[in-house]
């Protein structure tokens, strides 16, 4: 049956299967946060941000559409979103830090990224939770894409 | 299926986390703002600031305005149709806060202006040519001039009366007590010292009804 193809439904690959919702939970978690820092909480947004909202957002919604039937192909299509993501998410980190020179900061008009507004437990920021999620997510990703092809 | 039961109820849950969350901050955050208004009443109304309405009226509207906020500019036609359904009921109290990009020498202009009596009249037109001299949300006090011919000012006394200490004065303390009060977005209204709830004209109107209900009854 064609249907046989598009769902590869293999003890192996349906090993994946929790992997992949972890990823989920966490993209959806991450997005409704974001949301509430946004446009609960009216924190300014960064241009940073937006990228890695934009990013972000896409995941919460591609990944259950893998879930249900269970296809491993969507780690295919997820993986690329969430590792540009963990890359402006370390960038953005990096800025914060002050690692990377003022000089190159791409936001001078509005929010500056370099600046945080909140900060928890005296270590815990917003971008530190987005490196966090999105390294945690491209793991999760790799992590299913090793036992599904196995 | 259990999967598709472990999905949906996760889903459920974070959903209502969020709805939950936003409920119980944005009442907070009401509250908040009520108590900051009621411990800071010295900051809501200062001798300096514009006024319209009989000095007696039992409501008292204090409205933060920047004249460059297009907002502020669609409410005004609707606070002075306020005004006008309750005569002699509500005295409108201006405040400044001049958030946009060049809006100080809007206010600058607004308060030469005030100088030689003629403040409501050059805060309408200003106003109602807002576009035209706040573009990009900027706003260009070189492009305001042309508005303000035929109103009868002294333009020359204005463009000396611009300068004053005194109206940088009433600027610094507009914006100072704009921040004590939480004022971070225009138009922001208090009737008798009481934020809004939320933004909204209906919400506006709905706190002057209640005030007005108030003096009523006494």
């Amino acid at each position: 049956m064609p249907s046989d193809n598009i769902r590869p439904s293999s003890p192996e690959a349906a090993s994946a299967w929790p992997l992949v919702f972890a990823a989920w939970l966490i993209a959806t978690t991450a997005t409704l946060a974001v949301l509430f820092f946004g446009e609960v909480m009216h924190y300014p947004i960064c241009t940073l941000c937006w990228y890695q909202r934009i990013f972000m957002m896409p995941l919460a919604v591609i990944l259950p559409l893998g879930l249900f039937p269970f296809d491993s192909r969507v780690v295919r299509y997820a993986l690329p979103l969430a590792g540009l993501g963990a890359l402006i998410a370390v960038f953005h980190q990096l800025l914060v830090m002050g690692v990377i020179p003022e000089s190159i900061k791409p936001c001078t008009q509005g929010v500056p990224c370099s600046t945080t507004v909140v900060t928890w437990f005296g270590f815990l920021t917003i971008p530190l939770l987005s490196v966090l999620a999105f390294l945690t997510i491209t793991a999760l990703l790799l992590a299913a894409r090793l036992r599904s092809s196995r | 299926m259990n999967q598709k039961t472990l999905f949906i109820a996760a889903l459920t849950i974070l959903l209502l986390v969020f709805t939950g969350g936003a409920f119980y901050y944005s009442a907070q955050q009401e509250k908040q703002a009520s108590q900051v208004a009621e411990a800071n009443r010295a900051a809501l109304i200062r001798m300096h600031s514009p006024t319209l309405g009989k000095a007696e009226a039992p409501v008292v509207i204090v409205e933060f305005l920047d004249p460059a906020c297009e907002t502020c500019g669609a409410f005004y036609p609707r606070v002075k149709q306020l005004l006008a359904a309750n005569p002699d009921k509500i005295r409108l109290v201006l405040r400044y806060a001049p958030f946009h990009n060049g809006s100080d020498k809007i206010v600058a202009l607004l308060e030469a202006a005030r100088m030689q009596g003629k403040f409501w009249p050059v805060l309408e037109a200003l106003l109602a040519s807002q576009t035209q001299w706040a573009p990009r949300h900027t706003a260009q006090v070189a492009l305001a001039w042309p508005h303000l011919e035929g109103l009868g000012l002294n333009m020359e006394q204005m463009a000396f009366d611009l300068t004053s200490p005194d109206i940088a004065k009433v600027i610094e303390q507009d914006l100072a007590d704009a921040k004590t009060l939480n004022v971070t977005m225009t138009p922001e209204f208090f009737v008798n010292g009481k934020p809004l709830p939320s933004f909204g004209f209906e919400q506006l109107q709905q706190l002057v009804d209640d005030a007005l209900a108030a003096t009523r009854g006494k």
